[in-house]
């Protein structure tokens, strides 16, 4: 009897198919065209970036600092302050969430608590940059008297990518089974030495990917950094955490719109932004990289 | 049943998920070096109690139990308990095959390393011994640092025997440990139990009557989160004392 309702399969009404059939194209066709979209504006980006970057950029660019008002000579010190404040950021923000991580997903009673917690977690990744950046300066900068320094603008960062960090790292232990935190208990083995052994190994990857994208976001931004600790102009690169520093994205910002000649310095400007998108590029490589170099050792 | 030595004895056990009840002042005694069966239809609480014997059920939030579980004379809910300890003693081979992303022989000397065995003579020497308790030797010596994925369904589970046996537990406790395997991959386990039993205690949650009927030397069944009947496995299947029982084991329900 149930049989009989139900739609036969040889159907000669074609036009049946076909409207099916369409209505499929146009879906696909749509997603398509997203991606496309997305392609499209990156290629165009980066097209516009390397064509107008790439002449300036030499071996004296890259290691020498800027010279005559910043019109000549390089970025060296940018490029360092850069990477001494991305890696101040990562010795912060990685190890607290990965921790707190662990701790909301493996040992915190599940419960309306930790649901608070983590909608809070979320809503500080959307909150406006520039936010961190007047928080750092109240908190580190004047309140922990780290005066504008590498410390102060990389612990400002690194409360920025905490969001992220903390949320991939979660994803990245849920989606281990529970039945290798089981497996591993019923052998009388510790709960910490369980996770350690039997759970972190297969996160790490994506805790990892997770990170790195939170620490190249912290590398490209300027906010934070602007009253924290970036520099105007400074021609040595750091001695200390206690330095101020030049950053990349600061010193593009300087040379696109506070330079008393923004017409001649416009080479400096995009050879800046394509270093700074380089190493962005380099950091989501090596993500990338450890995430395939852990896979295929399961 | 009387004049055997008694491995486990649970008295009035009471057991919630919640405000769900779902083993009711279940007492039972489960003899040493005999192989005890767990049977009843879905949701009768038999795999919930045999979780109760090594306190897995402690993972799940919002379980609470009553009453008392005593391993050799000790209860095991005792507030002093460490749950890790008991554990050790208590092994468990899961429904699933649960090996870990690991080598072969990672995953046998996984226990033994946690609990602080380095000597690597020592280890292969526990390696060796546990996979051939679980009968898996011959068939994995020449490939152990291969990855443990890559082995078929019932060799999984016979390692995953082999890891619970790796940690020198006196009890063993198997839920389900056939019902994702072939029939030949099942005939091997259960031939595998009936060596086992030798050294350990055995107990057994399964689905499949015929298996506790070949297998099991007590079967208790359960309904409902009572427990009906416990006796050999000669009484249960040819002169069931309850109704209840000859209803489930002549197919009446269940």
């Amino acid at each position: 009897m149930k049989k009989a309702k139900e739609k036969s399969l040889v159907n000669c009404n074609l036009n049946s198919h076909k409207s099916a059939d369409i209505k499929q194209r146009i879906g696909f066709g749509i997603l398509r065209i997203s991606v496309l979209i997305i392609l499209v504006l990156l290629a165009v980006i980066i097209y516009d970036i390397i064509s107008k970057g790439i002449g300036v950029i030499s071996w004296e660019f890259l290691s020498q600092p800027p010279r005559r008002g910043m019109t000549e000579g390089g970025i060296w010190p940018a490029i360092i302050g850069t990477v001494f404040v991305t890696m101040m950021t990562a010795v912060f923000a990685v190890p607290v969430g990965v921790f707190a991580a662990i701790y909301l997903n493996e040992y915190a009673k599940q419960g309306k608590r930790t649901r608070i917690i983590r909608m809070a977690i979320r809503n500080l990744a959307g909150v406006p940059s520039v936010v961190y950046g007047l928080f750092g300066v109240a908190l580190f900068v004047r309140r922990f008297a780290f005066g504008t320094s590498i410390l102060s603008a990389g612990l400002t960062l690194g409360l920025m990518t905490l969001p992220v960090t903390i949320t991939a790292s979660e994803e990245a232990l849920k989606a281990v089974p529970n039945s290798y935190r089981h497996g591993a208990l019923a052998l009388g083995v510790s709960k910490w030495h369980s996770i350690k052994t039997n759970v972190l190994p297969h996160a790490i990857s994506g805790i990892m990917t997770g990170a790195i994208l939170g620490l190249s976001r912290a590398a490209g931004e300027t906010a934070p950094i602007l009253f924290t600790g970036a520099a105007y102009s400074l021609p040595r690169i750091p001695s200390s955490l206690s330095s101020q520093f030049m950053a990349l994205p600061y010193h593009l910002y300087i040379m696109s719109t506070q330079h008393s000649n923004i017409e001649m310095v416009r080479p400096i400007a995009y050879g800046t932004a394509l270093v700074l998108i380089s190493l962005v590029l380099i950091m989501n490589l090596g993500a990338i990289f450890i995430r395939s170099k852990f896979r295929n050792k399961h | 049943m009387e004049n055997l030595e008694k491995k486990i004895i649970v008295n009035d056990l009471d057991f919630y998920y919640g405000d769900f009840q779902a083993l009711e002042n279940i007492s039972l005694e489960v003899p040493v070096n005999k192989v005890t069966a767990f049977i009843g239809p879905s949701g009768c609480g038999k795999s919930t109690f045999l979780r109760t014997l090594n306190r897995m059920n402690d993972l799940i939030a919002g379980t609470k139990v009553d009453g008392e579980v005593l391993i050799d004379s000790e209860n095991i809910y005792h507030e002093c308990v460490d749950v890790v300890n008991l554990r050790k003693r208590i092994g468990m081979v899961f429904q699933d095959p649960n090996p870990f992303p690991k080598s072969i022989y990672e995953n046998v000397a996984y226990g033994p390393k946690a609990h602080g065995i380095k000597d690597k003579d020592k280890l292969d020497q526990i390696v060796e011994k546990s996979l051939r308790q679980a009968a898996l030797w011959d068939e994995v010596k020449d490939r152990l640092d291969k990855s443990a994925m890559g082995i078929s369904g019932g060799q999984q589970q016979r390692l995953c025997i082999a890891r619970a046996l790796s940690v020198n537990p006196d009890v063993l406790l198997m839920d389900e440990p056939t019902s994702a395997l072939d029939p030949i991959a099942t005939a091997k386990i259960e031939d595998l139990i009936e060596d086992l039993k030798k050294e350990y205690t055995i107990v057994i949650v399964t689905h499949s009557m015929q298996q506790a009927a070949r297998i099991s030397d007590y079967t208790a069944f359960f309904l409902m989160g009572d427990l009906i009947e416990h006796s050999l496995t000669q009484n249960i299947f040819e002169k069931p004392e309850n109704k209840k029982t000859e209803d489930y084991i002549t197919g009446r329900f269940g």
